[in-house]
């Protein structure tokens, strides 16, 4: 068990920079989920945690040792991938044992039997022990890979978007399995992905990374309401959060589509400042007597809920209502939002004015 | 799933059949010769038109085993008993082929060239095949100054036909008293297979992903154990093929193998055209000794058959 903390760490590949001056507190016990796009350096800083990078310049610190100069094995990590996770050509119980066998264990036949049945059991492959892997199902498969990352007891598991590859029910099934394990080993978790309902949804702490920088460190409900800057704000959240540009005018918001006057409850700026207004989908209101209009472009019926599609001059804005409001395409309908829930971003640079 | 198959594609199963049938009949066509000529008496290897139906003979082999002088009365019943049966056969043998009766018969060269071959190409393609694959483990794996070049510059090796080189190579040998030892030959064969096992084999671990040793780095392994186990498993399939071919190239090799050796480290391709001899060729003699020549090849890919024809069945977890 230990926590982990990389300090200023730059990884570079070739012209092309990774990561840039990264700094990362994950306290031990922490379900940590790092966010973010292809190519946003999630899995680059998983393998320097892992020791399978080495870093150009920075620090790894595990347990408030400086770990930076060690190699995957002395870090004593467990990783679980997307695929070409499991030793092929061994069966399951042979891909359990497989890091038990290692030097650095030393331990005996009947205690690696002993552990290898332990954990079989408590992820329910003991049926399947003596299968090849190769004749293993999708989420078999990645049972067993998290089998032999919890049998070696680490200190920290590194998952890369291990749920990624398997079907929408199968996901669901382990996202809930995978907290379940964490509360039960109380180990620390480092988990990648790119999808914000994976990463809202198990998450103690969610790490948002754009183009090799960290943008934003917090909680879901953090990361949700109040986001740094217009990047975050639109990472997580389905649809993704609306943003209007305007400009503050006597303490209301004028939009420049439709030129709609819409109320604001904080100001940030002067008479006629330029203002990027976030809204989530949810904070819109379609209530007969809003004070904008837009006309219906799409409905989604997702059951509970419709998303609509407003399309005003142009402009594509998100609503999510109650699947009883009855809304036809091309019908014109009035909407206005929650002043209090605005956001205002700093059009320039994407900033929450908020904040600061 | 009942198959339903229809007449005509039982006709067009049929007509496969027969077209590989033949097909495969072409291919062992000039193997049937070798070995029918094999087993002929002397004088019917080359009528015209040739003969098919014949008495097997075993005289061929007992030729190409035995060497023959008529310098001393043949052995006397003393000398015979006296001899250890590997002489004693070839005495027998003898008396049929030597029909006066009065040669002495000693064992050919043949064996030991034989043997001479077995050890040159053995040796030089596991020096090939093992240097191979680290290499190309490294270049696949690691990051290497200039990669590109130098893989041309392995690839380049080859570009040369390497008679070219045959006569400097042999004046560099006798400088050094490499020439006819087997030292000097296994060296030539595993420079020489070395650029293709390395590119061979690099394609063959470009295809094992990557991931996989990782897992085993993370789980406690050293990068060469990490080698060892997961990627040498995995690459058997390559290797097996790798060794095949540096085999049959090392094997068959005949014109470094006729300069660079005479006597002591020479090998049997250039051992058997030598026996033609002077006067009328004896061709039962050259093809008994070229069908046994072909066995160790067939049953070193006999050996990997599996292998070579499981195919690549890379990755627990498919993309």
């Amino acid at each position: 068990m230990a926590d982990i903390a990389l300090q200023g760490v730059t990884k570079k590949f070739g012209a092309n920079i990774a990561l840039r001056d990264l700094d990362l507190d994950i306290k031990d016990g922490e379900f940590f989920v790092l966010l973010g796009q292809t190519g946003a350096g999630k899995t680059t800083t998983l393998r320097v945690i892992a020791g399978l990078e080495k870093p150009n310049s920075g620090k790894v610190i595990l347990d408030g040792q400086d770990a930076t100069n060690w190699n995957a094995a002395e870090r004593d990590v467990a990783l679980v991938l997307q695929q070409y996770s499991l030793y092929p050509r061994l069966t399951v119980r042979g891909n359990l044992e497989f890091p038990l066998k290692s030097r650095t264990h030393n331990l005996t036949a009947a205690e690696i039997k002993d552990r290898v049945d332990r954990v079989a059991e408590t992820l329910q492959i003991t049926r399947l022990l003596d299968r090849k892997v190769e004749r293993l199902s999708g989420g078999e498969m990645q049972r067993v890979s998290i089998g032999r990352a919890i049998v070696r007891k680490p200190r920290v598991f590194l998952m890369d978007e291990p749920l990624s590859a398997l079907d929408a029910t199968l996901r669901d099934v382990l996202r809930v399995e995978l907290k379940k394990l964490h509360s039960e080993l109380g180990a620390t978790f480092v988990f990648v992905t790119h999808d914000q309902v994976e990463a809202m949804s198990m998450g103690d702490k969610i790490g948002v990374l754009n183009k090799g920088r960290l943008v934003q460190v917090g909680t879901p409900s953090e990361i949700y309401a109040k986001p740094i800057n217009t990047f975050v704000a639109r990472s997580v959240g389905t649809p993704p959060m609306n943003l209007l540009d305007g400009t503050l005018r006597a303490g209301t918001a004028v939009l420049d589509a439709g030129g709609f006057t819409l109320p604001v409850t904080r100001i940030h700026g002067a008479d006629g400042a330029r203002i990027r207004f976030g809204i989530r989908p949810e904070n819109m209101v379609l209530d007969g007597n809003g004070p904008a209009s837009g006309r219906v472009f799409d409905v989604e019926n997702h059951g509970v809920i419709k998303i609509l599609t407003l399309d005003v001059n142009g402009t594509h804005l998100h609503a999510t209502v109650s699947a009883q409001t009855k809304v036809q395409i091309d019908e014109v309908v009035p909407f206005g939002w929650r002043s209090e829930k605005v956001l205002s971003f700093d059009p320039t640079n994407g900033r929450n004015l908020d904040l600061d | 799933m009942a198959a339903v198959r229809t007449s005509g594609e039982r006709t067009t199963n049929r007509l496969a059949i027969v077209l590989v049938l033949i097909i495969t009949m072409i291919f062992l066509a000039p193997i049937y010769w070798i070995a029918s000529t094999a087993f002929k008496p002397r004088n019917l290897a080359t009528t015209i038109p040739p003969t098919v139906i014949f008495t097997p003979e075993i005289s061929p082999f007992v030729k190409l085993f035995t060497k023959r002088s008529q310098l001393r009365a043949a052995p006397t019943p003393e000398e015979y008993e006296a001899a250890p049966w590997w002489e004693r056969l070839v005495f027998d043998g003898g008396e049929k082929v030597v029909r006066s009766g009065r040669g002495e018969v000693q064992l050919s060269g043949y064996p030991s060239r034989f043997m001479n071959s077995l050890i040159v190409a053995i040796t030089s393609t596991v020096l090939a095949v093992g240097m191979g694959t680290f290499t190309a483990y490294g270049f696949s794996r690691f990051k290497v100054k200039g990669e590109q070049d130098l893989l041309f510059f392995i690839l380049s090796t080859r570009m040369l036909p390497p008679v070219v080189v045959a006569i400097p190579m042999f004046l560099m040998y006798r400088a050094v008293g490499l020439n006819d030892t087997h030292l000097g030959l296994i060296i030539l064969y595993t420079a020489f297979n070395l650029s293709f096992a390395v590119w061979l084999m690099k394609g063959f671990i470009d295809e094992i992903p990557k991931e996989y040793e990782e897992a085993a780095l993370v789980d406690g392994y050293t990068r060469m154990q990490a080698f060892f186990k997961i990627v040498i498993p995995e690459a058997a399939t390559g290797i097996a093929a790798t060794a095949v071919f540096c085999f049959i190239t090392a094997w068959n090799e005949y014109a470094f193998a006729l300069i660079m050796t005479n006597r002591r480290a020479q090998t049997a391709p250039p051992f058997i055209p030598s026996q033609v001899g002077s006067g009328l060729p004896d061709w039962t003699v050259i093809a008994s000794g070229t069908l046994l020549f072909l066995l160790p090849v067939a049953i070193f890919t006999f050996l990997l058959r599996n292998h070579l024809l499981r195919g690549m069945s890379f990755g627990a977890i498919r993309k």
